[in-house]
């Protein structure tokens, strides 16, 4: 049977941390509860990496929701064990998406913003939160001449080559951020002055955790829109825009 | 110098030492993205043979990157010892490794050879090895370090208490720390990556944990994982620094996109020293490395990611750590895609840096995007213990709740120490009896023991 800690003393704990504290012990493994309820966690994130995003469905959304017609686009990545393995593919452009997006640019010109709505590593993450964010982006950003693509086996930086095509001044990927066990839905948005293929992570800024438990949608939209602002003023982004350090780790996976 | 094999009629020829070494490779996902891994297994295969009869003494008469563009190369080519290499000069890769087998070879023996040894020579024999090499091997190579406390000894198994938080908040890192301690985890060190590496943070947080460490007089070592210039600037300021914290790599352009030099590494570690804050020992460097971060970084140089990796040891090896982690599993599909490649990717890392001299730990981890599961994780886990590591991660549930990703828990370690009989380092074991935690024997005591760690730790936590 488990052997349990005193509970008020690991509740009083808990209000301080979502960390996995308190589980109680049975001899020195876990309790079967607690068991049962990581392994329910990890299947849902292993669901969420592995999900695919539904394009046409956000375009839907995204139309009834009065945030404008959406182009959607596909990466060189053809299927998810493909996405996973070359994030080189996911940098880059179908022929046919290509094609597709230089017709549209042709026929509408420019625009000011690009908005990649992306899969990344987690569908879950811009099926829930893209349409909710970008609905408060709206109400506090002056930006109008702004073209919407919901984009499939994506990496953030294949916003560089749609923003390119476009001849946006800006583009913003919001995109599917690496899954955690306790949050499978975290939504990253990515900022980039004048699109160009071969940008680097350091001329980018990022707004991480974006989701209702995280960073809620409306502080999220603020900061974006400071930022568009700023880059606006600036002419630029990235380090040279507000320095984001990261922890002492490295992180590959996102780009 | 090109190298070749010829075996039942068929004859193989690899390009330069840097191209048979990435052939030679088990598969993993990284060589494969980096275009330099064997185009089938035959390949691989014949690499290996060719690989086996190439002279140790070779790998100090061709650099896998040049000795005029790489830093590290030179660090390399500079430190080594030819007296220690001397008993190794006539061995060939292939009998270098049954050299390592050999039962005359004992612990005294490798601690002798290894300044001799480079982490070229180390991956290259590494590549001839099945995974019972690199346990059998590793468990003979012995590196006991020390600060506060005694680090690799024999029969033990220290645990970092990692005790993340998504926004550093202090008491949400004090409550793990509070209960990672009643688990008895902590004494190769609590170390927290911070959220944010902001000086003010990490600050506030070397404060925290030292006045916490203090109160108790717990005999281990904290650490804010936080880049070696906000240490250096946190130790001018007066910070209670244990230990430089740096992620490195194994070449000089893994290093710059890492934001740091050699040069910096020596400074931090001079700073740090200056400041005689351990008791038992001067260890007071902590570094982490994990396979695939040069390609990450586009700064392989063509050379393979386990050579790299092993050439990352080179540079902890220079100044002198307490801890070396290779956080194996964290950096995700693209560099090692599952289960089996994780594995063996831990024991490669743990026997190099071992072989090396280094005192290795291991953060045997995945990600949710990685084909890999908790069981994998009890398969490495179990392996690293029976292979000697020094350390393991101990995160609350296994769930670090700010890097997203999955490590070993404080559970995992009171089952590697119930099934393998590995105990604490020797002071913080005589530390947890006296605080009412465990035992004489190392045993956690139950809910009813009168532990004194849980009621003078209010002031942490309203």
């Amino acid at each position: 049977m488990a052997e349990l800690e005193p509970s008020d003393v690991w509740a009083r704990l808990r209000q301080w941390t979502p960390a996995r504290i308190g589980l109680g012990r049975a001899g020195g493994s876990l309790p079967t509860r607690a068991l049962l309820e990581f392994e329910l966690d990890h299947a849902r994130a292993r669901d969420a990496v592995h999900a695919a995003m539904d394009a046409e469905a956000l375009a839907r959304e995204l139309r009834a929701s009065g945030l404008g017609e959406a182009v959607v686009l596909q990466s060189q990545a053809r299927d998810r064990m493909e996405y996973l393995l070359r994030p080189d593919l996911g940098r880059m452009l179908s022929a046919e998406s290509r094609a597709r997006l230089s017709d549209f640019a042709n026929r509408v010109g420019p625009c000011e913003l690009a908005v990649v709505i992306a899969d990344g590593l987690s569908a879950v993450a811009p099926a829930r939160h893209a349409v909710p964010l970008l609905r408060e982006l709206q109400t506090v950003s002056g930006w109008t001449n702004v073209t919407m693509v919901v984009a499939n086996s994506a990496r953030v930086a294949l916003g560089d080559e749609i923003g390119e095509l476009l001849g946006a001044e800006a583009v913003v990927v919001l995109i599917g951020e690496r899954p955690g066990l306790s949050s499978p839905d975290s939504l990253g948005v990515y900022l980039t002055w004048a699109p160009r293929v071969g940008r680097t992570d350091a001329e980018r800024n990022c707004i991480s955790n974006v989701r209702p438990e995280g960073l809620p949608y409306a502080a999220a939209a603020r900061r974006l829109a400071y930022l568009l602002r700023e880059a606006r003023m600036l002419r630029l982004s990235g380090v040279r825009l507000k320095d984001d350090s990261g922890s002492g780790r490295f992180m590959a996976d996102s780009g | 110098m090109a190298y070749s094999v010829s075996v039942r009629g068929c004859t193989r020829s690899f390009g330069d030492l840097k191209t048979l070494l990435a052939k030679a490779t088990p598969a993993r996902s990284g060589d494969a993205l980096a275009g330099i891994a064997a185009e089938n297994e035959e390949e691989r295969a014949l690499a290996r043979m060719c690989l086996a009869e190439v002279p140790l003494a070779r790998f100090l008469e061709e650099p896998v990157i040049p000795y005029e563009a790489d830093e590290v190369t030179r660090l390399i080519v500079d430190t080594h010892d030819p007296q220690a290499f001397g008993p190794l000069s006539g061995l060939t890769v292939g009998t270098f490794r049954e050299w390592l087998l050999d039962t005359g070879t004992d612990t005294e023996t490798l601690t002798r050879a290894a300044p001799g040894i480079t982490p070229e020579m180390a991956a290259a024999v590494s590549k001839l090895m099945r995974n019972q090499d690199l346990i059998l091997a590793a468990q003979k190579c012995r590196v006991v370090t020390r600060f506060r406390n005694t680090l690799g000894l024999p029969g033990r198994m220290s645990v970092r208490l990692q005790p993340n938080h998504p926004t550093d908040d202090v008491r949400g890192i004090a409550a793990s720390m509070l209960e990672g301690l009643l688990y008895g985890c902590g004494d190769a060190v609590i170390g927290v990556n911070p959220a944010s590496d902001s000086l003010q943070a990490v600050t506030r947080l070397l404060e925290m944990m030292n006045a916490f460490r203090e109160k108790y007089e717990a005999p281990t070592q904290t650490c804010v994982l936080a880049h070696v210039t906000n240490t250096l600037r946190a130790m001018e300021r007066g910070a209670p620094v244990d230990l430089v914290f740096q992620s490195v790599g194994g070449t000089e352009k893994t290093l710059r996109s890492f934001g740091v030099t050699l040069a910096q590494l020596a400074e931090a570690r001079a700073a740090a020293l200056e400041l005689r804050r351990g008791t038992v020992g001067d260890n007071v460097m902590y570094f982490e490395t994990g396979q695939g971060s040069a390609l990450s970084a586009d700064a392989h140089e063509g050379v393979d990611q386990q050579t790299c990796e092993a050439r990352a040891y080179a540079v902890a090896r220079h100044f002198e750590p307490l801890l070396v982690n290779t956080v194996v599993g964290f950096i995700g599909p693209e560099y090692l895609y599952d289960g089996k490649q994780i594995i063996r990717a831990g024991l490669e890392d743990h026997f190099c840096g071992k072989l090396l001299g280094l005192p290795m730990g291991c953060d045997v981890c995945y990600t949710n995007h990685a084909e890999a599961d908790q069981d994998d994780m009890d398969t490495l886990v179990t392996l690293l213990a029976v292979a000697g590591v020094n350390f393991v991660m101990g995160v609350p549930g296994a769930d670090d709740v700010m890097l997203n990703y999955q490590s070993t828990s404080f559970h995992d370690a009171l089952y590697v120490r119930e099934v393998l009989g590995l105990k604490r380092a020797p002071e913080f074991e005589a530390w947890l009896e006296q605080m009412g935690i465990a035992d004489e024997r190392g045993r956690l005591l139950g809910k009813s023991a009168e532990q004194k760690l849980l009621p003078g730790a209010s002031e942490w936590l309203s």
